[in-house]
C-alpha cells in the first residue's frame, strides 16, 4: 500500500522575526529576477553585497576585539596585555557607568558603581595608566563610550600625543552613537538635539584632524538587544546614520570627506540565515543610499564597515555553559556575514562582566573558527545560494519599510524624542518573552531540556573593593597636583564655545590636558544644555 | 457546595476588588531596562496598576515616588550588580520614612548565591532572569489576598 505523500502543507509554518515566511525549499525561480552585476557584484565592488573587500578573510581575517575593562585603569591595563599576549589584535574598552554617565568616582550618585561594569575614568591620568605600555600607533582601540565620548576621545588623543603618536596616525573608534543610547542602552545625559550636536562635533573634528579614526559606530546592536527585529535593527541604524550625515553635511563637509569613516555595530543571535541575509542586504542598501541619495563618488563611502557578534540577548541564565556553544555559532554566522571585526559575548555575561577565563574562551572560539575550519578561504561562501539570495532580497525590502516608517514619524530625532521606537521595541520584547515562556520560541535549557537540579555555581568576576579606594585616592591626588587655575580657565573657554555653538572638541581636548575631570566637563555641558527627559512609553 | 460565606472569605473578596499598585524601579546608572519594561507590561496585562520610574533613579527618588503614588509593591530591577547595596538602602530608607506597608521585590541579573542574602535583608521575593511571569503574578496576587507580607 502506497504511503501518503508528504507535501509542504503538512509542514509547520516558519516565519522569521522580521516577518518573512520561509519555504522548505528554494529553487532557481525564486531568484530569477536577480542580476549578478546589479544586485550582488563581485566582492569589493558595488553594491558590496558579497563583502567590502576583494579577497576578504583570505587576505586579512577579521579583527578580534573582545569588550574588556573593569575596576581601575591598572586592572584594565593588565587585562589588555593579557588579551594581546594571547593573540588579540585590537582593543575594545568598557567604561564603568559613572564614566558613561559623566560622573566622577567621588560623586554620591556613583557610589556602588565605580569600576563595576568597566574601567573607571576620572581624568587623563587614568587613561595614561590604562594605555601604559600599549603602542597606540600599532593597536586600534574601540572606545565603548557615547554621551561622554568627546571627553574620553579627547583623553585618548592626548595620551597618543604623549606617546609621541601624531593625531593623523591614531586609530580609534569611539562608539559615539547617542541615538541608540536613548533607544536602547540608556547611557544618555543631554537632550537629543545637543547630544546629536556632540556626535557630529566628533565626526567633523576627526574628518579634519584625525583621518584614521572611525568617529562613530552606529549600533543597531543595542536596539536589537532591546527588542528590535533584525530588519528593524538595520533600518533604525541606517536612519540614525542618515541623521548624523545630514547634520554634518549642514556644516559644509562633503559626503566623501567623512562617510568613509562611518562604521556599524550589529548583533548576531536568532535565526542564522536571517542574520546573514540582514548583513548582506544591509551592505547593498547602504551602498545604494550613499551613492544614490547622497551622491557619493568615492566607493569607500559606500562600504558598510562593521563589528558583528555579541549576541547577549541570545544567551541564557540557565545552564550557562550552553552559552559557549551559542557563542561559537554566533562567531560562525558573523564570519559568514563578512564582518570586519568580531567580538563575542562571553558565556558568563548573563550573570556579570566577563571573567578572564571566559574572555579567553571567547577569543579562542574566534581563533578556532579562523584557523581550523576553512571559513577564511573563500569570500562570501553562501553567495549564490537560492535561499540566501532570496532572503537577502526580502530582508532589504523589510529594512526599507522600517526606514519609511521612521520617515512617517518625522524622522529619527522626533521618533526618539517622542518614544515611538522605545515603545514599539519594548512591546516586542514583551511579546517575545511571552513566546519563550509558552515554548513557541525554543531556548534550550530554558523551556526545553531544562534541568531543575542544575544550580551549579560558575566562577564569576567579583568587584574588588580596593579598586574603588585606589580610584578615589588617585582622583584626590590628581586634583591636588593639577593647575586648578588652568582647569578653571579651560572650562570657562568651553562654556563660551558652547554659547557660540562652535565645535567643542578643541576646547574639551584643552580641558582634559589640564586634568579637568569627566564630571567637571560634563557639568559645564549640563549647565548649558540641560538633561534628557525620557518620554513615557506606556 | 454553597455553604456559609465566612467573614474571612468576604474580606478576601473585598480585597480582590482593590487593585495592587506596583512601582517598577531602576536604581543607579544602568540603562538596561528591557527586563523592567517587559515585567511592567506583564504585570499590567495581569490586571495590576503598574508605574515605571524610568532610568537613573536614586533610592531617594524611588522612595519618594513610592510614597507619593501610594504603591503597595516596589520591584527593583537590577542588571549591573548593585542589587545588594541598592536593596539594603531602599529597605533602610523605607523604614526611616516610617513606611511598613510596601513590599520590596527584586528582579534582574541576580547570582544564585545572593538570593538568600537579599531575602534575609528583608526583600520579600527575588525573581532572577528566567523567572516565569506567572510566578511573579502569582506572588502579587497572593499579596493582594493577604497571604504574604
Amino acid at each position: 500500500m502506497a504511503k501518503k505523500e508528504i507535501t509542504e502543507k503538512d509542514l509547520r509554518k516558519v516565519v522569521l522575526e522580521s516577518g518573512i515566511e520561509v519555504k522548505p525549499i528554494y529553487r532557481p525561480e525564486d531568484i530569477k529576477d536577480l542580476d549578478y552585476e546589479r544586485d550582488i557584484g563581485n566582492p569589493g565592488e558595488f553594491p558590496f553585497t558579497r563583502g567590502i573587500h576583494k579577497f576578504m578573510y583570505r587576505y586579512r581575517p577579521w579583527t578580534m576585539r573582545q569588550y574588556s575593562g573593569f575596576g581601575t585603569p591598572e586592572d584594565t591595563n593588565s587585562r589588555f596585555k593579557f588579551l594581546i599576549e594571547n593573540g588579540q589584535n585590537a582593543l575594545n574598552v568598557a567604561f564603568d557607568l559613572p564614566t558613561q554617565n559623566g560622573l566622577d568616582s567621588d560623586n554620591p550618585l556613583a557610589k556602588w558603581e565605580v569600576g563595576r561594569v568597566g574601567m573607571a575614568v576620572d581624568t587623563l591620568k587614568d587613561m595614561e595608566i590604562a594605555f601604559d605600555g600599549i603602542p597606540i600607533d600599532k593597536i586600534s582601540t574601540s572606545l565603548t563610550i557615547n554621551a561622554t565620548a568627546p571627553i574620553i576621545l579627547a583623553m585618548y588623543f592626548v595620551v597618543a600625543e604623549k606617546q609621541g603618536v601624531d593625531l593623523k596616525d591614531v586609530r580609534a573608534t569611539p562608539q559615539n552613537d547617542i541615538l541608540k543610547e536613548i533607544i536602547g542602552r540608556g547611557a544618555w545625559i543631554f537632550p537629543v538635539e545637543p547630544s546629536v550636536k556632540l556626535v557630529c562635533d566628533i565626526i567633523e573634528f576627526c574628518a579634519r584632524n584625525a583621518p584614521k579614526v572611525y568617529p562613530v559606530s552606529v549600533c543597531g546592536y543595542h536596539i536589537r538587544e532591546s527588542g528590535a527585529t533584525p530588519a528593524q535593527e538595520m533600518g533604525y541604524a541606517f536612519s540614525i546614520a542618515e541623521t548624523y550625515i545630514d547634520k554634518v553635511l549642514e556644516r559644509g563637509l562633503k559626503v566623501d570627506e567623512f562617510v568613509p569613516r562611518f562604521s556599524f555595530n550589529f548583533d548576531i543571535f536568532g535565526n542564522m540565515f536571517e542574520q546573514i541575509a540582514k548583513l548582506r542586504a544591509g551592505r547593498r542598501l547602504w551602498a545604494r543610499i550613499i551613492r544614490d541619495k547622497y551622491g557619493a563618488k568615492n566607493s569607500a563611502s559606500m562600504k558598510m564597515k562593521m563589528i558583528a557578534g555579541g549576541g547577549g540577548a541570545g544567551l541564557t541564565f540557565e545552564q550557562p555553559e550552553n552559552n559557549i556553544v551559542r557563542g561559537a555559532y554566533y562567531a560562525l554566522v558573523s564570519a559568514l556575514s563578512g564582518t570586519q571585526t568580531m567580538a563575542l559575548c562571553t558565556f558568563d555575561e548573563a550573570y556579570t562582566i566577563p571573567s578572564a577565563k571566559a574572555s579567553l574562551l571567547a577569543l579562542r572560539t574566534m581563533q578556532i573558527l579562523m584557523e581550523e575550519t576553512g571559513v577564511c578561504d573563500t569570500v562570501d561562501p553562501l553567495g549564490g545560494s537560492y535561499y540566501i539570495e532570496w532572503l537577502t532580497n526580502e530582508m532589504e525590502k523589510k529594512i526599507i519599510e522600517v526606514m519609511e516608517e521612521v520617515e512617517s514619524w518625522g524622522g529619527m530625532i522626533n521618533a526618539v524624542e517622542r518614544g515611538y521606537i522605545q515603545s514599539k521595541i519594548a512591546r516586542q520584547a514583551y511579546e517575545m518573552e511571552k513566546k519563550i515562556q509558552s515554548g513557541e520560541i525554543v531556548k534550550v535549557g530554558v523551556n526545553k531540556y531544562r534541568m531543575e537540579e542544575e544550580e551549579k555555581e560558575i566562577e564569576l568576576y567579583d568587584l574588588d573593593m580596593t579598586a574603588v579606594k585606589t580610584q578615589l585616592e588617585r582622583l584626590k591626588e590628581v586634583k591636588n597636583e593639577r593647575n586648578n587655575l588652568k582647569v578653571k580657565e579651560s572650562l570657562e573657554e568651553l562654556k563660551k564655545a558652547i554659547k557660540r555653538d562652535e565645535n567643542l572638541m578643541p576646547y574639551i581636548i584643552e580641558a582634559v590636558r589640564h586634568y579637568a575631570t569627566v564630571g567637571e566637563i560634563t557639568q559645564v555641558l549640563k549647565d548649558e544644555y540641560g538633561v534628557f527627559k525620557e518620554p513615557p512609553i506606556f | 457546595m454553597t455553604g456559609v460565606v465566612t467573614s474571612k472569605e468576604m474580606n478576601a473578596v473585598h480585597e480582590q476588588k482593590k487593585r495592587l499598585r506596583i512601582l517598577i524601579a531602576k536604581p543607579g546608572l544602568d540603562g538596561h531596562d528591557r527586563g523592567a519594561k517587559v515585567i511592567a507590561l506583564a504585570l499590567r496585562d495581569a490586571g495590576f496598576e503598574v508605574l515605571y520610574t524610568g532610568l537613573h533613579r536614586t533610592i531617594d527618588d524611588i522612595v519618594n515616588t513610592a510614597i507619593q503614588e501610594d504603591v503597595d509593591v516596589i520591584g527593583l530591577s537590577v542588571y549591573s550588580g548593585i542589587h545588594i547595596p541598592a536593596s539594603k538602602e531602599l529597605l533602610e530608607k523605607l523604614e526611616e520614612a516610617g513606611v511598613d506597608d510596601i513590599t520590596v521585590i527584586v528582579g534582574g541579573n541576580i547570582p544564585p548565591k545572593d538570593i538568600k542574602r537579599l531575602e534575609e535583608m528583608g526583600v520579600a521575593a527575588v525573581f532572577p532572569v528566567g523567572t516565569r511571569f506567572e510566578e511573579i503574578i502569582d506572588f502579587c496576587q497572593q499579596l493582594l489576598r493577604g497571604n504574604k507580607s
